[in-house]
């Protein structure tokens, strides 16, 4: 008798939206796995699940979870995971989006998303470059990097985005590589049960419009550099973590708590109401 | 008499002629931001500048905000300034848009025509540019390829004439054009570079009395964009108005002098009539549509049915006038729009078609189809049923629904 075999996890992904459109060798499909395998883990509850993804590859992740989504406008995924956190703070909002989008048009709501310690969890997936209108320049594209639009080399120095993180306000913050699929897995357990804002940068292989233009033609060349760069770190002074050929420091930099801003919101609603009865 | 210079005929994409055009007149700034279909314009000029071809300043913004922002104060320093982008670019440069032709910087930019979010769509309408109709700019639409490359070449020099200096946004449709391979016929750079002339920049009287170039210059320092109250806001508004009027004649001049080495004319240059002149019924339209509708009116004609085309090149400023004196004998009009103006009861090109027709007596019959919303194809076919309808409407004497849609679903 034939038995029809599901897998343990396709619960949490819409199988309709399946084949992905991601590339060989890209990064984005082991990140949306570690994120579903923590949530699995967790037992969290897909009710109270809500992911928000940004434009570029990784964006597609919202609709592939079968979770309650929203796909955003350009560089808005944290503006809108903040009015659905601020809306029902019971919900678990998670952002899936990648550096570009997080880090340009989207760089201002990182900021005061960290700053202000909303609630709200961000996965980033950090290619260097904007994969999905074909590799242009971008906030994190690593200096004298050839990309469609600096085929002379990028003069622009890039964020570190942990730094960033970290020096904004965020509770937790960590990078990890697509190649540290156990370690990304229970980084992202601890995040999604931290109250405030929490950041995982996790860079990813994109071979097919990065990794080309830049001496790493395949994913397993891509995946070669994490394995043969990478130093864990943990609680180092995440200024100091290092993108380059020869070395990428991951860890977990920040794992502090703050009280959050949706917390501190609903504590003041509560004062003033109660004020008020008093009148 | 015609000098027409020998030209080149390469094989290049609607984005390709875009940035080979942009490459020819020395332009001095560029600050842009990739985004789908208008990618390969950037990508293309990078090359250029990587290759050494061109002398441009590349900025590669992290928003399309700062890329209109920076081509703003880059063009009101005097220098030349292209830029190019997509709906949520064109979006979310809305801001800066006023700011840019309310400073009179003349400013090109090249639109790939796409379809605005939600639900979230790469492909072409042009729901874009129509929500930007009010902000200052002139509009001009290219129908192929090649029209794409003159109305970039043709875009400068109209932007920067002194008696307009006001920004150009030249739209093409997105994928249909952008990424659609053509014969285009470029002329030489040297040949560009004469025709478009260099940046003259307008004198003006300074608050102390003094005569100086309108740019901000450390020897004759002078504030852009400053607060302009009730006392004074309403005059700029005003002004303007008078340059887009001037903007007209403007056009159709550059349109004619263009044509002296080139070849190439596009009718008067705000509008472009095929076979309306004895029509009975008549579609406007813009951009790569005509094409198609092109086709079916050399059909229809071969079967005895007079049709014809007037494509809107200048949608910005509107050439009233000579919408009127188009259509005032042809019986039935469609209007298409290829963006809805929710709840307005029919497209932005159909009002101000319709209304500029309100004067004649008696005046066509004007109906409306929305079409192609989302890159939603529209066939020779669709097109056909379109006339038949027009036909119909002629003959029963009634028009019937006045907004219709093409290729709908239910």
């Amino acid at each position: 008798m034939v038995q029809e075999t599901v897998h343990p996890l396709s619960k949490y992904l819409r199988e309709a939206m399946i084949p992905h459109i991601w590339c060989t060798g890209c990064g984005n499909g082991v990140i949306l796995n570690c994120f579903v395998q923590a949530v699995d883990e967790l037992e969290m509850d897909l009710d109270k699940l809500v992911v928000v993804s940004g434009i570029g590859c990784i964006g597609r992740a919202a609709g592939y979870t079968n979770a309650d989504s929203f796909h955003t406008t350009h560089g808005r995924s944290l503006a809108f995971a903040t009015g659905a956190k601020l809306a029902n703070p019971e919900l678990n909002v998670v952002v899936i989006s990648g550096d570009g989008d997080l880090f340009a048009i989207g760089g201002n709501h990182f900021i005061h998303a960290a700053r202000r310690n909303i609630g709200v969890k961000v996965i980033c997936a950090n290619n260097f470059n904007y994969g999905m209108t074909g590799g242009q320049q971008g906030p994190t594209t690593p200096l004298e990097a050839s990309t469609t639009t600096t085929p002379y080399g990028n003069i622009e120095h890039p964020f570190n985005l942990v730094h960033l993180a970290a020096a904004s306000g965020a509770t937790y913050v960590a990078r990890w590589t697509t190649l540290h699929v156990r370690r990304l897995t229970q980084s992202i357990k601890r995040m999604l049960q931290k109250e405030g804002f929490c950041f995982i940068e996790v860079i990813s292989p994109c071979p097919e419009i990065f990794g080309r233009r830049n001496k790493m033609r395949t994913g397993l060349e891509m995946m070669d550099w994490f394995k043969r760069a990478s130093v864990v770190e943990n609680f180092s002074d995440p200024s100091k973590a290092e993108i380059s050929t020869e070395k990428l420091i991951v860890g977990e930099f920040v794992n502090t708590e703050k009280v959050s801003y949706e917390k501190f919101l609903h504590e003041k609603i509560s004062q003033i109401n109660e004020k008020r009865v008093g009148w | 008499m015609k000098t027409v210079v020998k030209q080149e005929m390469l094989a290049l994409n609607g984005d390709e002629a875009v940035a080979y055009a942009a490459k020819q007149p020395d332009v001095d700034v560029v600050a842009a931001y990739p985004v789908t279909p208008q990618t390969i314009i950037v990508e293309k000029f990078s090359e250029y500048v990587a290759n050494g071809e061109v002398e441009t300043e590349f900025v590669c913004t992290e928003s399309e905000h700062s890329a209109m922002t920076a081509c703003l104060t880059a063009s009101v320093t005097g220098a030349r300034t292209f830029t190019a982008t997509s709906a949520p670019g064109l979006a979310l440069m809305h801001e800066m848009l006023f700011v840019t032709s309310g400073c009179r910087a003349p400013v090109v930019m090249a639109v790939a025509n796409r379809a605005l979010s939600a639900p979230l769509n790469i492909h072409c309408d042009h729901s874009d540019t129509m929500a930007e109709r009010d902000s200052g700019w002139i509009q001009l639409y290219a129908e192929n390829a090649q029209e794409a490359y003159d109305l970039i070449i043709q875009g400068f020099k109209i932007a920067e004439s002194q008696e307009v200096l006001l920004p150009v946004m030249v739209g093409l449709d997105g994928f249909t054009l952008t990424h659609t391979l053509e014969n285009v016929q470029v002329l030489s750079d040297e040949v560009v570079r004469k025709f478009v002339g260099s940046h003259q920049i307008p004198k003006v009287v300074t608050h102390e009395g003094k005569i100086v170039p309108f740019k901000l210059d450390p020897d004759n320092p002078m504030s852009m964009g400053p607060i302009a109250l009730p006392n004074y806001y309403f005059e700029f508004k005003r002004q303007q108005e008078e340059a887009m009027r001037n903007a007209l004649k403007r056009i159709s001049q550059v349109n004619e002098e263009f044509e002296v080495i080139s070849g190439r004319r596009y009718g008067n240059g705000l509008l472009e009539l095929y076979q309306v002149e004895d029509a009975d019924v008549a579609i406007v339209c813009l951009g790569s549509t005509t094409g198609t509708v092109r086709t079916v009116v050399d059909e229809l004609r071969e079967e005895g049915v007079k049709a014809g085309v007037l494509k809107i090149r200048a949608f910005r400023p509107l050439p009233v006038e000579g919408i009127v004196e188009a259509l005032k004998k042809v019986k039935a009009v469609a209007v298409m729009d290829r963006s809805m103006s929710f709840g307005g009861g029919g497209g932005a090109v159909f009002h101000e078609v319709r209304h500029a027709l309100y004067d004649l007596t008696p005046h066509p019959n004007v109906v409306n189809y929305i079409y192609g919303l989302g890159g939603r194809d529209t066939s020779p076919t669709q097109i056909r049923q379109i006339f038949e309808d027009l036909q119909r409407m002629i003959q029963a004497k009634r028009v019937g629904e006045l907004v219709r849609y093409v290729g709908l679903r239910g």
